[in-house]
C-alpha cells in the first residue's frame, strides 16, 4: 500500500558540518534505545560527533488524562510512569496529595511503604542491569537477573494482585495489608537474590570485555552532571553522594542505617557498579524494615480519603454515603499546590499537583528523571564511538513511560 | 536541610519579589516575568541552587494573565527547594530562557512550550519534543479537547 | 479480516488435493515452530515481554524466542505497548518492510484498543494502522496469557493455507 508516511520529527541538523561525516538515524524502534528513543547522530567513521536525541514516542498524555479523573482514579496512570518500579510512583504521588490534605500516615504504613519502595528499586535496578548486560551480549547475566525479578513480580502479585503495574498505593495508606507468609517468602527471595547476584558479580566485575566496553566510556563530571540535571545513580556515579533518602529524608528513611554508594569516574562501569551496590543496600534496608515493622492499621482513620470498611458500607447509611462520595466525586483535596520528590530508581521523581478544592485535580505534573536525563545524554555520547552508545544508553536507564509521560 | 537557610532566603529576597511565602515546607516566590532571570541568577550564584528541577505552567483560563509558569530549584549544598512563580498573559506568553544558566533547561523548556505554548526567549531550539511535527495546538491548555486526535497515518477502513 | 492467502481452486483429482493439503500441513508446521518475532516494544508490556522470553516462561520452547530486530528477517510483529500517533508512521513502515508470510500480535491492552489512554496522543488500537492476527489482552498480560496467544497463533498458522504463489508474489 502506498501511504505517504510523514516524518514525525525534525532533526536539529540537516547537513553535516564537515565533508567526511554522515548522518545516521538510530531508532526509534531499536532494541538498544529501549524502543522509544531516536538518536540522529553525525558520525565520523565510528566516532559520534554530534547526537540529537528525540523522545516523545510514548507520550501518552498522562497530564491531560489526569485532569479528567478523580484523585484516586488516576493512580493506575501514575503506576505506568516508571513501570519498572511501579510502587515508588504510587507512593510519591500519594504523598503529594497527603501533603495537600494534611494527612499523617500510620507508622505501619510508613514502614511498609519504605519497604516496598526499596523492593521496587531492586526490581528496577535488576531490569536496568539485565537489559544493558544483554545488549552487550551477556545473556547469562540477563537470565539470572530476570529470574530474580520474576520471583519479585510473583511475590508482589501475591500482595497487590498484579505483577508489573500494581496500583497499590492509596491516599492515606495502602490498598490492603500483607497476606500471611509474605514476609517469610521475602526472606527466601532475598537469599536467592544474593546467590544470583553473586554469580553475576563473578561473571561481570572483572570481565575483560565488560571492562573494556564500559570503563572510561560515557564519562561525565559532577559539575556537568548537576548542570544538565542528572540525579540518582548517574550523579552518584560521578562521585557526588547526593541521595534524597539521606539529604531530605521522607517515609521511614531517617531511622534506617544505609550507605550511599558513589562511583569514581562517572563512566558506564561506575553506573553499573553503583546500581549493584544500591541493590545490596536496599536488601540491607529491607531486612531492617522487616524487623521494625509495627502492628497497627494500614490506612489512616480519616474519612476524607479512606474508604470505610465494607461491612459498614453495607449496614450503615453514613458509611454508604461516604463511600459513594469518595468513589464518585473523589476525595476533596484543599486548594493549593504541592511538590513532593522521592528518590526513585532513576533519580528525583517529583510530583507537582495543583488543586482547586475539588475531587479531580487541576494539574498533576511529573518531574521525570528520565526526561531530564535525555536532555543531557548527548553529553555522554558525543566524542565516543557508535558502539559505545549501547552501554551508555543502557546505563542511563531511560524508561519510556517516565520520559514521555 | 541547613537550618536557617529558608529564613535567610526569605529575608534577602522578599524585597525584590512580589510575594515570598512558605507553603507546605517550601519557599515560594512570586515575581514578575521581567525579574525572573535576575532572581534565578542570584539564586544560582549566591545561594547555590545548582540543580534546576523543573519548569511547567498552569493554565487559568478565567484569569488574566492566563498562564502561571512555575519553576523548581534544588540546592545540593543546602538541601532545600524553592519554587518560583510568574504570570504571563495569553497574548504574549513569553519568559526569559534559563538555557545560559542550566543545561537541563533545553529540554524542559521545550516541553513546556510544546504543551502550553509558553515561548522561552533565548532558547535556541523550541521544536516539538513530546508531540510531533504537524501537531496544531497546545494540548495541556484547558481549551484543547482531550480526545481531539491528529493522526499522522490515515486509518484503515 | 485481511485476505492473507488466495484459496487455491479445488484440483480435479483428489490425489493432488491430498498432496497440497499435506504440503500445507508441513509448511504450516515448519512456520509455526520457527517464528521470528520482531518485538516492536514501546511501553510497560516490555516488562512482561522480557519475562516471557526468559526463564521460567520461556518462549524458546515454542521456537519463538529469537528476536530479529530487522523487519526483513522477522515474521511475527509483536507490538508491545501503547502506540502513539508519533510512533504510528514508524509502525506502518516496519510492517510494510516485512516480507510475507507475516503475522501481527497486538500485545497488551494498549495495542489492542488503546487501553485506558483515550486522548489526543494514543492510537486507539493498532488495528487502525495495520491488520492484526491475534490480540493478547492484559495490562500487562501475564506471561501465561502471552504463551496462550502464541499457541493460538500457532494453531492458526498450522490450519491456514500456504500457497506457493500469493497475490503479492
Amino acid at each position: 500500500m502506498d501511504v505517504k508516511l510523514p516524518n514525525p520529527v525534525r532533526s536539529a541538523f540537516e547537513k553535516t558540518e564537515r565533508d567526511d561525516t554522515v548522518i545516521v538515524n538510530i531508532g526509534p524502534s531499536h532494541p538498544a534505545t529501549h524502543g522509544t528513543i531516536q538518536i540522529i547522530a553525525e558520525l565520523d567513521g565510528e566516532n559520534v560527533v554530534r547526537a540529537d536525541v528525540h523522545c516523545g514516542y510514548v507520550h501518552r498524555g498522562f497530564e491531560k488524562e489526569c485532569e479528567s479523573h478523580t484523585w484516586h482514579n488516576l493512580i493506575p496512570y501514575v503506576d505506568r510512569l516508571n513501570y519498572c518500579s511501579g510502587l515508588i510512583n504510587d507512593f510519591a504521588y500519594c504523598e503529594a496529595v497527603e501533603k495537600l490534605m494534611g494527612i499523617e500516615l500510620t507508622p505501619r504504613c510508613k514502614v511498609l511503604r519504605t519497604l516496598l519502595s526499596e523492593y521496587s528499586r531492586i526490581a528496577d535496578h535488576l531490569t536496568c542491569i539485565a537489559a544493558s548486560l544483554m545488549e552487550l551480549g551477556a545473556m547469562t547475566a540477563f537470565l539470572y537477573l530476570i529470574m530474580i525479578r520474576d520471583f519479585i513480580y510473583e511475590h508482589l502479585a501475591d500482595l497487590t494482585g498484579a505483577r508489573v503495574t500494581y496500583t497499590y498505593g492509596r491516599i492515606g495508606g495502602l490498598a490492603r495489608d500483607l497476606p500471611p507468609g509474605w514476609l517469610s517468602r521475602l526472606e527466601e527471595i532475598l537469599g536467592g537474590y544474593e546467590v544470583f547476584v553473586g554469580r553475576v558479580h563473578g561473571l561481570m566485575d572483572r570481565n575483560r570485555i565488560f571492562i573494556d566496553r564500559t570503563r572510561d566510556v560515557g564519562v561525565i563530571s559532577t559539575a556537568d552532571a548537576i548542570n544538565w540535571g542528572f540525579t540518582g545513580p548517574i550523579l552518584r556515579s560521578t562521585g557526588a553522594p547526593r541521595d534524597l533518602r539521606k539529604d531530605t529524608p521522607y517515609l521511614a528513611y531517617a531511622e534506617l542505617d544505609f550507605e550511599v554508594p558513589v562511583g569514581i569516574k562517572g563512566d558506564n562501569y561506575d553506573r553499573y557498579y553503583v546500581r549493584m551496590r544500591e541493590m545490596d543496600e536496599s536488601v540491607h534496608m529491607i531486612r531492617q524494615l522487616v524487623d521494625m515493622l509495627p502492628e497497627g492499621p494500614i490506612n489512616v482513620d480519616d474519612r476524607r480519603c479512606t474508604l470505610p470498611e465494607k461491612r459498614l458500607v453495607y449496614t450503615e447509611i453514613e458509611s454508604l454515603i461516604n463511600h459513594f462520595k469518595l468513589i464518585m466525586e473523589g476525595p476533596q483535596v484543599p486548594a493549593g499546590d504541592a511538590y513532593v520528590a522521592h528518590e526513585a530508581a532513576n533519580g528525583e521523581l517529583g510530583f507537582y499537583i495543583v488543586s482547586t478544592g475539588t475531587g479531580t485535580p487541576y494539574k498533576v505534573h511529573v518531574r521525570a528523571p528520565s526526561f531530564v536525563h535525555m536532555g543531557g545524554v548527548h553529553r555522554l555520547m558525543e566524542g565516543y564511538q557508535l558502539a559505545d552508545i549501547i552501554p551508555t544508553f543502557g546505563s542511563v536507564n531511560m524508561i519510556g513511560g517516565e520520559c514521555d509521560r | 536541610m541547613t537550618p536557617g537557610v529558608l529564613d535567610t532566603l526569605k529575608e534577602r529576597l522578599a524585597g525584590e519579589v512580589a510575594d515570598a511565602s512558605v507553603s507546605h515546607g517550601m519557599l515560594v516566590l512570586v515575581l514578575a516575568p521581567a525579574d525572573l532571570l535576575g532572581i534565578v541568577q542570584r539564586l544560582e550564584s549566591e545561594f547555590r541552587f545548582d540543580l534546576f528541577l523543573d519548569v511547567t505552567a498552569v493554565d487559568w483560563p478565567g484569569q488574566t494573565p492566563r498562564f502561571e509558569v512555575v519553576y523548581h530549584f534544588y540546592s545540593t549544598a543546602h538541601r532545600i527547594r524553592v519554587r518560583l512563580k510568574t504570570r504571563v498573559p495569553e497574548a504574549d506568553p513569553a519568559v526569559e530562557s534559563l538555557v545560559p544558566l542550566y543545561g537541563s533547561a533545553h529540554y524542559m523548556e521545550r516541553e513546556c512550550h510544546d504543551m502550553y505554548g509558553i515561548v522561552f526567549r533565548g532558547n535556541p531550539d523550541l521544536r516539538p519534543i513530546l508531540l510531533y511535527e504537524g501537531f496544531v495546538g497546545h494540548p495541556l491548555r484547558k481549551d484543547y479537547p482531550k480526545r481531539q486526535e491528529q493522526p499522522l497515518v490515515p486509518y484503515r477502513s | 479480516m485481511r485476505a492473507r492467502t488466495i484459496p487455491i481452486p479445488p484440483a480435479p483429482s483428489s490425489a493432488l488435493e491430498y498432496l497440497t493439503t499435506k504440503k500445507d500441513e508441513l509448511v504450516g508446521w515448519a512456520r509455526k515452530f520457527s517464528l521470528f518475532p520482531y518485538p516492536f516494544v514501546t511501553a510497560c508490556c516490555a516488562m512482561e515481554f522480557m519475562a516471557v522470553s526468559s526463564t521460567p516462561y520461556d518462549t524458546d520452547r515454542f521456537g519463538a524466542a529469537l528476536p530479529r530486530f530487522s523487519p526483513r528477517q522477522s515474521d511475527l510483529l509483536m507490538v508491545v505497548g501503547t502506540l502513539t500517533h508519533k510512533q504510528a508512521p514508524i509502525l506502518r513502515k516496519v510492517y510494510e518492510q516485512m516480507c510475507e508470510p507475516k503475522w501481527v500480535m497486538a500485545f497488551g491492552a494498549c495495542a489492542t484498543s488503546g487501553g485506558f489512554y483515550q486522548n489526543y496522543a494514543a492510537v486507539a488500537g493498532i488495528d487502525k494502522i495495520i491488520p492484526v492476527d491475534i490480540y493478547v489482552p492484559g495490562c500487562p498480560p501475564r506471561p501465561e496469557t502471552v504463551i496462550d496467544g502464541i499457541m493460538k497463533l500457532q494453531d492458526m498458522i498450522a490450519r491456514s493455507r500456504h500457497p506457493i504463489f500469493t497475490e503479492e508474489f
